[in-house]
């Protein structure tokens, strides 16, 4: 019995340790500049509680099979522990877990105890069920005012955030399903939902926010390889949670700059 | 101060229904409690064999269900969590194990309020009728997930299940809610003043210890849910706005202003996070008690797990925000919680240290309870070192709301908690039902279950890393998930083979209740004193002796002594001490 829990431990946890290792299954390649620092945060995390799993079960299985009780089995050691060894292991831990925590706070920091550098570009990011829209505040660089009472999600675009038309500075306000970004400019993103909680998730950028109705979250990120990204709806919304899905198109400044006139030019 | 004289006022009951309906005894409680969370489970984990067929085979027309509709699928999801976290996770180890155990390891004979026991079962189980009736109300049953965020949850018209049936959730987990909070007082009350002489708090067998501590979370956590409960069906019904601000849905402005959705979800989380432990910790009681038994050898650290024990406790108050990083909540506070959560993790090592070395250089043997307490480590360990991840912010933004995520806690809180409740029905089973249960299917159960637990759940960890976003019922319309189907698919047969075997010890337990061999008074040859009296107890746990304690709990090998354990009513032996 005690030879079959060791092998089954073991082969669960070499199996298991396999897969981390040979990255079968793992994040898309990092395309904004937070990614670095995140995964380098991640592949330390691993190390670490890599060993420590490894050990542990390892351990566990080697214990459970040595110990086994046989007719020739010696007398157990009678002891109630070891004050030492719990003091040794407690303070072990406690470096461990916390100055690890420590190391990961910075990037969180830089991420989002600052704002958004100056001249970063504008988008404004609503979520609604089951849709996501994007708002470019046009050449003004003023967003135009929007109204509940002029939401129409049925006719989508402008209509369906709620842009109030006869706001001078709405005149230039752009809206798409679809995001484009310009390549290795800061991006200010201003999160917003409508009616439920929503989350913004484009994993290959390492970036999540939660969009909730009532607050307008600022949160910057610098998209830095040319391409297209998916984005999902993290937050279970409703029916449709599992088609709220949307498209990033990270482009040259050129395309960025051409692309948007286009957008205004059919305003027009 | 109650004493166990006056506690124990009535008399062994007559008729049927005073014996095994409306029962004061807290055996029949405790057996009332069990029964209660095994129904809850075979319903729970029907949900979720549904959720993983239709995962796979969307389309398929399943007998007495049909086909399953996405939005059938989020109901599917929301009522499997609410019924396993609040009938299943903490009706199983505290309202049945404890109630059974607690009085009698400390040798009282009975809790220290019997009506109020009783009152406490009855009202879980209305709350579990109310739960099982938003099934078959118009529009069924709602589909906001078991953490119910609002508006979602706060509006009818936010999706179906979210009128009647979302009402009567609500009302189901409020009922829960109250049943809690006076079993918690029970539990307090009894372990701090219904101890035999001599059984000292620090003599207390550590399941105790974890009952005691279980309870105290559950009296400070249950009632502000219960409020956070009440606000979301004023919210609901009666026009309120505690939880929604100004919202459209589908074109129409709803009637709130000014509520916070993320006051839900403080709420939601300052019951929720010490939910985990009210889950788990009676478990790690049930896993000490255990290995100490099964390893012949006295736990190691008695006083490092009863401190481990209370600072989980005592931290697991101050981390529920570590589930709300990504909400748009200060990220200066997740700064906090961040290092709290970190916190946590210290005890819960040590724990697992303790564990190992109880093991170590003892004489182990390989009973069914003993199997499932040394798979409660492996998914302890398991479990627990995907929690410095998430609770790093910073590695919470690509794992936050992933299968990482749902791996992460069905590991820890979901299977661990279910191993301690198997190690316990194998462990107490001959106790309770005066049969022994048959060995050979409890090995082959645990193998099977402790496999097949792996192969559901390590996966998923590489799902959350492929950023496999959580309460999907269709992964075909984002490109990159659909590439992970196959490992999906994978799961889902994994937790067809898995729940399949799960009959192999319903049909044990059940077999054994009326066929199984006849138990001794002490099959395990264990120290505490349920081991002392006889089997099944007599109504009033000790044939109206009370006992007096003289030992430790864990007295096992203890050089000097004629057998190698010491019950704790046996005379102390010179070898024998109790230093920690």
């Amino acid at each position: 019995m005690g030879l079959a829990l060791l092998i089954l431990i073991w082969l669960i946890t070499l199996v298991s340790t396999y897969f981390f290792v040979a990255k079968t299954w793992w994040l898309p390649a990092g395309a904004a500049a937070a990614a670095q620092w995140i995964d380098g945060q991640f592949a330390l995390t691993f190390i670490l509680m890599g060993i420590v799993f490894l050990a542990a079960q390892l351990g566990l299985g080697y214990i459970v099979w040595k110990y086994k009780e046989t007719p020739s089995s010696p007398p157990v050691s009678y002891s109630h522990g070891n004050t030492k060894l719990e003091i040794i292991w407690t303070t072990l831990t406690a470096i461990l877990f916390i100055g690890l925590n420590l190391m990961g706070s910075t990037v969180w920091a830089s991420q989002r105890f600052a704002p958004a550098e100056a001249g970063a570009v504008q988008v404004e990011v609503t979520g609604m069920q089951f849709a996501w829209y994007f708002r470019y505040p046009g050449p003004d660089g003023k967003y135009g005012a929007t109204s509940p009472k002029l939401m129409d999600p049925s006719a989508g675009g402008e209509a369906a955030v709620g842009l109030n038309t006869s706001d001078p500075a709405a005149k230039d306000d752009v809206v798409t399903g679809t995001m484009y970004l310009p390549v290795n400019r800061e991006v200010d993103l201003s999160l917003r939902a409508v009616d439920v909680i929503h989350s913004f998730f484009v994993p290959s950028f390492r970036f999540k926010q939660d969009t909730v109705p009532g607050l307008n979250i600022h949160m910057h990120i610098k998209p830095t390889v040319i391409g297209d990204y998916e984005i999902a709806c993290a937050e279970l919304c409703g029916l449709g949670h599992y088609k709220m899905h949307g498209m990033v198109h990270v482009v040259s400044q050129e395309d960025f700059d051409k692309w948007l006139a286009a957008r205004e030019a059919e305003k027009q | 101060m109650a004493t166990p004289a006056t506690v124990h006022a009535h008399a062994a009951p007559q008729g049927f229904i005073r014996k095994y309906i409306f029962s004061l005894d807290h055996k029949v409680i405790g057996i009332q409690y069990f029964f209660l969370a095994l129904t809850a489970v075979f319903v729970g984990m029907f949900l979720s064999l549904l959720m993983r067929i239709h995962m796979i085979w969307p389309t398929a027309v399943l007998p007495l269900v049909g086909e399953i509709k996405p939005e059938t699928y989020l109901s599917l999801l929301t009522m499997h969590g609410t019924i396993m976290v609040f009938f299943v996770l903490t009706t199983a180890p505290q309202g049945g194990f404890g109630n059974y155990v607690l009085p009698i390891q400390i040798g009282a004979p009975d809790m220290a309020f019997p009506v109020l026991n009783m009152l406490s079962f009855w009202t879980t189980f209305v709350g579990f009728v109310v739960i099982i009736a938003a099934f078959f109300v118009t529009g069924g049953a709602p589909l906001h997930g078991w953490t119910g965020y609002p508006p979602l949850s706060a509006l009818q018209s936010a999706g179906p299940g979210e009128g009647l049936g979302a009402d009567l959730w609500i009302t189901s987990i409020a009922i829960f809610c109250i049943a809690s909070l006076m079993g918690a007082l029970n539990f307090i009350t009894t372990t701090l003043d219904l101890r035999a002489k001599g059984m000292t708090m620090m003599r207390m067998p550590l399941t105790v210890w974890s009952w005691f501590i279980t309870a105290i979370l559950g009296l400070l956590a249950f009632g502000v849910l219960l409020s956070a409960g009440i606000l979301l069906l004023l919210d609901r019904n009666f026009g309120t706005s505690f939880y929604v601000p100004l919202v459209v849905v589908n074109g129409q402005i709803m009637g709130h202003k000014g509520g916070s959705p993320l006051l839900w979800q403080h709420l939601f989380w300052f019951f929720g996070h010490p939910e985990v432990y009210i889950a788990i910790l009676p478990g790690m009681g049930v896993t000490s008690q255990i290995l100490s038994t099964f390893s012949r050898k006295p736990i190691f650290g008695y006083k490092a797990m009863v401190y481990a024990m209370l600072s989980i406790g005592f931290f697991g108050f101050m981390v529920w925000g570590h589930h709300m990083f990504m909400s748009g909540m200060s990220p200066y506070s997740a700064f906090a919680f961040s290092i709290l959560t970190m916190c946590i993790g210290v005890p819960s090592a040590i724990k697992t240290f303790n564990w190992l070395g109880t093991m170590w250089k003892g004489r182990i043997r390989f009973q069914t309870p003993m199997l499932y307490a040394i798979g409660f480590v492996s998914l302890f360990v398991s479990g627990g070192l995907s929690g410095p991840f998430l609770a790093q912010p910073v590695l919470d933004i690509p794992l936050h709301d992933t299968y990482f995520v749902v791996g992460h806690f069905h590991l820890i809180m979901g299977v661990a908690a279910i191993f301690g409740i198997f190690a316990a029905t194998y462990y107490w089973f001959p106790k309770m039902f005066g049969r022994m249960m048959n060995e050979t299917w409890g090995r082959i159960h645990f193998f099977i279950t402790l496999a097949g637990t792996y192969a559901i759940f390590m996966p998923m960890h590489y799902l959350g890393l492929a950023g496999q976003t959580r309460r999907y019922s269709q992964f075909t319309e984002v490109a990159y998930q659909a590439k992970l189907i196959p490992l999906q698919t994978f799961i889902t047969y994994a937790a067809i083979i898995t729940i399949s075997s799960q009959f192999i010890f319903v049909i044990n337990l059940f077999w054994s209740m009326f066929k199984g061999p006849k138990a001794s008074d002490n099959p395990w040859e264990s120290t505490t004193l349920e081991w002392t009296t006889s089997t099944p107890p007599p109504h009033d746990n000790f044939g109206g002796v009370t006992p007096v304690v003289h030992n430790g709990p864990y007295e096992y090998g203890v050089p000097g002594a004629k057998k190698d354990y010491l019950m704790q009513t046996d005379p102390p032996v010179d070898g024998g001490h109790e230093k920690g």
